[in-house]
């Protein structure tokens, strides 16, 4: 028999950390379709049921104003799951009931369980779970999801529930005389007139009005004579509570819920020792975590480290990457014949794909830091001590991880900068906070900038690194501001948010958690990033020379190899020039090729030819082709990034170029538009729509910006 | 009695009962989902490094909110000043 049971429950209750220890590693995450709230799903076998465990996003209640809200509360009310367990951080009780409460009146039959008893049992706090359980009439079990206590009683109350579906029996709070009275009213005309159909609890749908609940005045609208007298019951009693009380229905709503659950605690039901101890161990570690002097130095701290431990730790599986695809490219290189089908594989999607997956440890290894951070409760510390700062350009504290993962520390990539942008719960700081993540400066932009550096600023890489890097963070700060006060404009959602007390997370969550994210990035690259690589071969590589270059290049290596030669090396060395500039010719009379000369009018004031233009058209696969593609512009055969002292030299001497060029390109590099793997991951994360705003404004700017540069500079 | 005061202008370690709470929209439902309702005792934990956010402790947890968030609540101090729950 299938079943399904739904997870609900504040953020930090330790619902998820249940759920992995329900359904193991058998879970499936997803997107609920159109937003970007994740579907988490699981399966659970219970003797005869094959139940379908659901993860509902963590809440605080159940209004409209929230995406994570809306899912909750429509799958309670649209899919009707045959059990809903509740999660409540037990130590936590009165906020935690708020919600319970808001379940109860929809109708829906829960099973409440408390979470973190053996929190509640040290600190000496008792809670008379029989009788709470008699007073809200819902089974009430206790447990402790890290160690697995009360499974097999949570079993036993999710089957009970499965095979005999209570009935739904709404939850009837008194908010006082004067909406009761409304409420009774509004609950007779709703019933009377079947408004929408019967499908919400009338009362429910009553205190919806009352709370002017955007979504439900929006459904109401079908039946526009109840929803007209609904609104006139709702401003009339309005009315009456400013004239009489000096408040807003919503907050006496608020106020007499809190009261319920302080009537239901009382007498017993919770007591809490005489002498509670003063402080708590996370009072004890926030007095220093949090401390004016300390707070931010451990802060500084902590990010560097885990930056290093990222990049350090992650080389070596790197590299295994890397030469794994290195060795593919070989091997394929040796079987296949000679030709577009052998380039194709090989370059386009061997080298494309690999170039991609040579990322996952990067991914992998930052995930990892980060759940401890975000399980641990630190980042809710680390939003809290920087949000002054990042306020100032419309962000939010949590924007600082996203910002130095991107590359705010040189080295970085934006590609898990992007996706750390998970942790902001404010969509519009989020937006903000990935479309500017990608101006700082990754690890592949480092390599273009020390080529540049070398050539036209000899011996002040470093110095010049530390601009570069500090020109990316104000660039993305201003950025920030500038879309904040157009394009995402709109006040700065509230802050308000829960410090939760430190906890040691589960290595079990933090492993699954990972792999989640590692595992989404790995299928992007098998679709939506496999095609594009092979569109940009497509583009590098065709329409390509005609036949008479090509004749021309053979005809010039017989020669070569006709002519006598001193030694055979001197002989490798003027096929392999001929071999270079064959492939510049190849570049060039391809489509990128083409489209770089002709962009040549337009890059010309920022200073770029046509060869730059190509490198940069290149960089879109990867920053760090810049360097290659412009060593093949230049006929210099393929450069091997790390490796470039051929090519600044060329730069240096070349007559179309001068420190004013280096400067512009720089700046371009930094800000253009972000590799197509970035590009993914803001579409998976933020829309299609936003990636390609990404994409033109990124370049726009970057534009803008060199031919300032330029400009000024020659005019100097 | 003495007149209620702004959350914003208390100091740490100070404990209070809400007053009254005049936040609108989505800022005052965000606020009294959390418990933010008149009749809640909650102490002054500390501040940002930047004296902004505000920390805070009520009915067992702790929350952070912004100064311009806390200037729309009202507190009666506790006499004593010290006092916690």
């Amino acid at each position: 028999m299938n079943a399904t049971m739904a997870l609900m429950g504040n953020p930090n209750s330790g619902k998820t950390t249940l759920f992995n220890n329900l359904t193991g590693a058998r879970q499936h995450v997803g997107n609920y379709p159109g937003i970007t709230v994740e579907k988490r799903e699981g399966r659970l076998r219970l003797e005869e049921l094959d139940i379908t465990v659901v993860d509902l996003p963590g809440t605080y209640s159940l209004t409209a104003y929230t995406q994570d809200e809306l899912v909750a509360r429509n799958f309670l009310i649209e899919k009707n799951p045959d059990a809903v367990v509740t999660v409540l951080d037990a130590t936590n009780l009165e906020r935690s009931l708020y919600l319970v409460l808001q379940i109860l009146e929809l109708g829906t039959p829960v099973i409440v369980a408390l979470n973190m008893m053996d929190e509640v049992r040290r600190k000496g706090v008792t809670i008379d779970t029989k009788r709470l359980s008699t007073l809200l009439g819902v089974p009430i079990l206790e447990m402790v999801a890290r160690t697995g206590e009360g499974r097999e009683t949570l079993f036993r109350e999710a089957r009970k529930a499965m095979l005999e579906r209570p009935a739904h029996t709404e939850l009837r709070i008194s908010y006082g005389h004067d909406l009761d009275q409304t409420l009774d009213a509004m609950q007779a005309l709703i019933e009377s007139s079947n408004f929408l159909g019967g499908r919400y609890p009338s009362r429910w749908l009553g205190l919806k009005y009352l709370e002017s609940d955007a979504e439900v005045l929006a459904l109401g609208q079908s039946t526009p004579d109840v929803h007209a007298r609904l609104l006139e019951m709702t401003s009339v009693l309005a009315r009456h509570c400013r004239e009489t009380l000096n408040t807003e229905p919503e907050c006496l709503i608020a106020d007499y819920r809190y009261g319920f659950i302080a009537g239901l605690l009382k007498d017993g039901v919770m007591t809490r020792p005489a002498t509670q101890a003063r402080f708590d161990i996370t009072d004890k570690l926030d007095a220093v975590l949090t401390n004016r002097l300390a707070g931010p130095l451990f802060m500084f701290a902590i990010i560097y480290l885990m930056f290093e431990m990222t990049f350090t730790l992650g080389e070596v599986p790197m590299g295994w990457v890397e030469s794994f695809f290195g060795w593919l490219n070989e091997t394929a290189t040796a079987i296949l014949p000679e030709g577009l089908l052998s380039s194709l594989i090989v370059s386009g999607i061997i080298d494309g794909v690999g170039g991609v997956l040579g990322f996952t440890p990067l991914i992998m290894i930052m995930f990892f830091f980060l759940s401890f951070l975000e399980d641990s409760g630190y980042m809710a510390r680390m939003a809290y001590m920087l949000d002054r700062v990042f306020r100032i350009f419309g962000l939010h504290g949590c924007s600082v991880m996203p910002f130095i993962i991107s590359g705010g520390i040189p080295g970085g990539c934006a590609v898990p900068g992007v996706m750390a942008a998970r942790t902001l719960r404010s969509p519009k700081e989020k937006i903000a906070t990935v479309l500017t993540a990608p101006f700082l400066s990754c690890g592949a932009k480092v390599p273009v900038f020390l080529l540049l550096a070398a050539a036209f600023f000899p011996g002040s890489g470093a110095s010049a690194l530390f601009w570069i890097t500090l020109g990316g963070w104000v660039m993305a700060l201003l950025a920030a501001r500038l879309l904040r006060s157009t394009v995402i404009k709109g006040e700065a959602t509230p802050f308000v948010m829960e410090l939760p007390p430190y906890r040691m997370p589960t290595l079990k969550g933090m492993c699954l958690h990972t792999w989640e994210r590692v595992w989404q990035y790995i299928k992007k690259a098998g679709t939506v990033i496999l095609a594009i690589s092979i569109l940009l071969w497509a583009a590098m590589t065709f329409p390509g020379p005609s036949e008479e270059q090509t004749a021309r290049f053979a005809d010039e290596r017989l020669a070569a190899q006709a002519m006598s030669w001193d030694s055979d090396q001197a002989l490798e060395e003027a096929l392999a020039e001929i071999d270079n500039a064959e492939a510049q010719e190849a570049l060039r009379t391809s489509l990128a090729g083409m489209v770089g000369t002709a962009l040549e009018p337009m890059s010309k004031p920022a200073g770029f030819d046509w060869r730059t233009n190509i490198a940069l058209l290149g960089g879109f696969a990867a920053k760090e082709v810049i360097v290659s593609s412009l060593g093949t512009a230049y006929s210099l055969g393929e450069v091997d990034p790390e490796e470039s002292t051929g090519l600044s030299e060329k730069l240096r001497t070349d007559p179309a170029w001068n420190m004013w060029v280096a400067v512009s390109l720089i700046a371009f590099v930094l800000l253009y538009a972000p590799c197509f793997v970035t590009v993914a991951v803001i579409g998976r994360e933020i829309g299609w729509k936003w990636a390609a705003f990404s994409v033109a404004f990124n370049t726009v700017l970057a534009y803008g910006v060199s031919v300032s540069i330029y400009q000024v500079g020659m005019a100097l | 009695m003495q007149h209620p005061i702004t959350l914003r202008s208390m100091h740490a370690n100070q404990s209070g009962t809400i007053d009254s709470v005049s936040a609108t929209g989505e800022l005052g439902r965000r606020i009294r989902d959390m418990g933010l309702v008149p009749g809640t005792q909650v102490t002054i934990m500390g501040r940002a490094p930047l004296k902004d956010p505000v920390a805070l402790r009520l009915r067992d947890f702790t929350l952070t909110l912004r100064n311009n968030e806390a200037d729309l609540i009202m507190v009666n101090v506790n006499e004593s000043g010290e006092n916690r729950q």
